[in-house]
């Protein structure tokens, strides 16, 4: 489970002085449950992720995931986590069975267990045909799955996925959207960010609309449709932030 | 801490540096080379443009001296001495290096040493060319030899002694062995060079566990595991530090096999007759690798401290190349004459580090000074390795794109 609690992350930047990525967010993700954070570049997606992975410390307030805390416990938060973007690359001269054996091993599994985990892993992503091969020579659809078994190595209990499929081709997509609705199936709480609205409306239970750092509406699809009278996911989006709407530029 | 940690980030990352073809390059190519090319290639081509420099005969012209044909004889009838026929541009022939050196010789020369008049004589040269300096001295050489036998003739004309030319004689003798002399003359520099190398071994890996990470958008992935940020950079320090050490273990193996054979060789052949040999002992190369440990500890936390800063890989060699500098501004200072070891001296790293090398080379052991160099270097580089772990913690540092 997760509950954000009043997150905030304010940057210093020489030229434009304070940013304020995010502010005061809050919202809850109970297990089984994806929730999706949609917004427009810039909007404080990735932000609001990558505080919840705990790769940034909130500036105030903060989240309970798994019942630790992001700002007390951020190694404990991070064993529980499993975190995915399209910027979380892979180290080109290892193999893709060194990589996820490394992220194994940073998770603290041992080697009976590591082993086990990693063949059972690479069967059910259908990996043995390139389980050896170093991950600079991998095709863009490999490489998505290595990067998937990285996050379930260590078999958590939460998934954060920030835009995953943001440059993939559509088959490389599915295999990424197949992935997510499995880990709901499979119990897990799971965040997921993204700006493209079909995948919103084909996985998530919960929609959270965020601009310039604030979450403007939240609620089932079904709720946003009753409260904004509008049927399509796009035409919702635009009633609920183009009122606040400012480029990610000037923002 | 977590020692296991920090041994699996160690593992992983030595893997990668072991697969990486520019690392292998840097750490371990280059030092095996370094040495043998500078002793066989460039000392030998040294010692052999010195001696070539020692065989040849002068080319030189002579200004004047129509009616001074004695010193003009003895000067074409020596075999040092190539005499080429006078030409107006002599100055640009001794810049462009057609002739060596030029002689002047005044109107009415030999009559007005006889006469006991004091004409003088100017040899026109190209100051601190090899060559030149050759040719000029061996016409000084002939003119003093012609000096010489006049004062004898007019010593002897009023029955004189000849000893009144020469009351008394000076002569410098070196009481020091060749080794001690080369030591001094360039051993140093070469020592040194092992500490330099220790650096350039760093320099890669540095670079590429850094800004090299953030380039490639690994840096993410690994922040998103449960890994403690000291653990992760303790983990990558020590491949730095291991590619270090083993880059100024393999140049310091160099150095000594290099140095042994060519004073062998030197030996057994008479090559660079009366340039002094450096004479490379176990010890010097075990002390000279002792010192290198902490400079490596220093270099290795300073260089992935700097890099971390940088978002690119070529961002991170336009930052580290003043480095360079840094480190070969000391080995300049530490060879110019006149600069020696002092207890004020001994705390400004790197130089510290390149004036005890000059030491150890010539055989002296002065462990006070090692002892103190020992510890300061080991302060610096635990304040370096305390400044790389904390700007790992930062975000400014580490998201800085």
């Amino acid at each position: 489970m997760i509950e954000v609690r009043n997150l905030s992350k304010h940057f210093r930047d020489k030229k434009r002085g304070e940013i304020r990525a995010v502010e005061d967010v809050s919202f809850r993700c109970e297990p089984g449950q994806i929730y999706g954070l949609l917004g427009a570049n810039g909007a404080g997606k990735t932000t609001t992720l990558r505080m919840l992975a705990t790769i940034l410390e909130p500036t105030s307030g903060t989240a309970i995931v798994c019942g630790h805390d992001i700002v007390e416990h951020p190694e404990k938060v991070r064993a529980d986590v499993g975190f995915l973007s399209t910027a979380t690359a892979l180290y080109p001269r290892l193999t893709a069975r060194e990589l996820v054996q490394y992220f194994g091993r940073l998770n603290g599994l041992d080697d009976a267990i590591l082993k086990t985990r990693v063949d059972k892993i690479f069967d059910r992503l259908d990996m043995n045909g390139f389980r050896d091969r170093r991950c600079d020579k991998l095709s863009t659809g490999m490489k998505q799955k290595t990067s998937i078994a990285r996050t379930l190595v260590h078999n958590p209990a939460v998934m954060i996925f920030d835009e995953p499929t943001l440059g993939l081709d559509i088959m490389t997509a599915r295999t990424i959207t197949a992935f997510i609705r499995e880990c709901r199936d499979l119990g897990k709480t799971v965040i997921f960010s993204t700006h493209i609205m079909s995948e919103v409306e084909k996985l998530c239970d919960v929609i959270g609309i965020i601009q310039n750092g604030r979450l403007l509406a939240e609620g089932t699809l079904q709720e946003l449709r009753e409260k904004y009278g509008e049927r399509d996911l796009e035409e919702i989006f635009v009633k609920v932030v183009a009122p606040h709407y400012v480029s990610a530029e000037d923002h | 801490m977590s020692l296991r940690n920090i041994g699996v980030v160690y593992r992983k990352e030595l893997t990668e540096a072991a697969r990486d073809r520019r690392t292998l390059i840097s750490s371990i190519l280059i030092p095996l080379f370094l040495f043998p090319v500078l002793t066989f290639g460039i000392g030998y081509a040294f010692v052999e443009v010195a001696g070539e420099a020692a065989r040849e005969p002068s080319k030189i012209m002579i200004l004047g001296g129509e009616d001074s044909p004695d010193v003009v004889q003895e000067l074409r009838k020596a075999r040092n001495l190539r005499v080429l026929p006078r030409s107006a541009d002599y100055v640009d022939q001794i810049s462009d290096k057609k002739i060596r050196a030029a002689v002047d010789i005044p109107p009415g020369f030999q009559a007005a040493v006889a006469r006991g008049d004091h004409p003088d004589v100017k040899i026109y040269i190209f100051k601190d060319d090899l060559k030149s300096m050759h040719g000029a001295i061996r016409i000084e050489k002939l003119f003093m030899e012609y000096r010489d036998t006049i004062v004898r003739g007019r010593l002897a004309s009023d029955q004189l002694p000849e000893s009144l030319m020469k009351p008394f004689d000076i002569e410098q003798q070196n009481v020091v062995s060749d080794e001690k002399v080369a030591g001094e003359s360039y051993g140093g520099l070469i020592t040194y060079l092992v500490i330099l190398m220790s650096m350039t071994g760093a320099m890669y890996p540095a670079m590429d566990l850094t800004a090299g990470e953030k380039e490639r958008g690994t840096m993410e992935t690994i922040l998103s595991s449960p890994i403690d940020r000291t653990h992760l950079v303790l983990g990558k320090f020590f491949v730095v530090l291991t590619a270090s050490l083993a880059t100024a273990m393999l140049s310091a193996l160099s150095m000594g096999g290099s140095f042994s054979i060519l004073s062998r060789l030197a030996k057994d052949q008479s090559i660079g007759e009366g340039f002094p040999m450096l004479t490379m002992h176990p010890k010097t190369v075990i002390a000279v690798f002792v010192m290198a440990l902490p400079v490596a500890v220093l270099f290795s936390a300073v260089l992935m401290t700097i890099s971390l800063f940088a978002k690119t890989f070529k961002e991170a060699q336009s930052y580290l190349t003043p480095m360079t500098f840094v480190v070969i501004v000391p080995a300049i200072a530490a060879v110019l004459p006149g600069i020696e070891l002092t207890s004020k001296l001994a705390l400004i790293p790197i130089l510290n580090v390149s004036l005890l090398c000059k030491e150890l080379v010539t055989g002296t052991y002065h462990w006070n000074y090692i002892a103190l160099i020992f510890f300061c270097t080991c302060v610096y580089a635990g304040i370096a390795l305390f400044l790389a772990v904390k700007m790992f913690q930062r975000e400014s540092v580490l998201f800085s794109s």
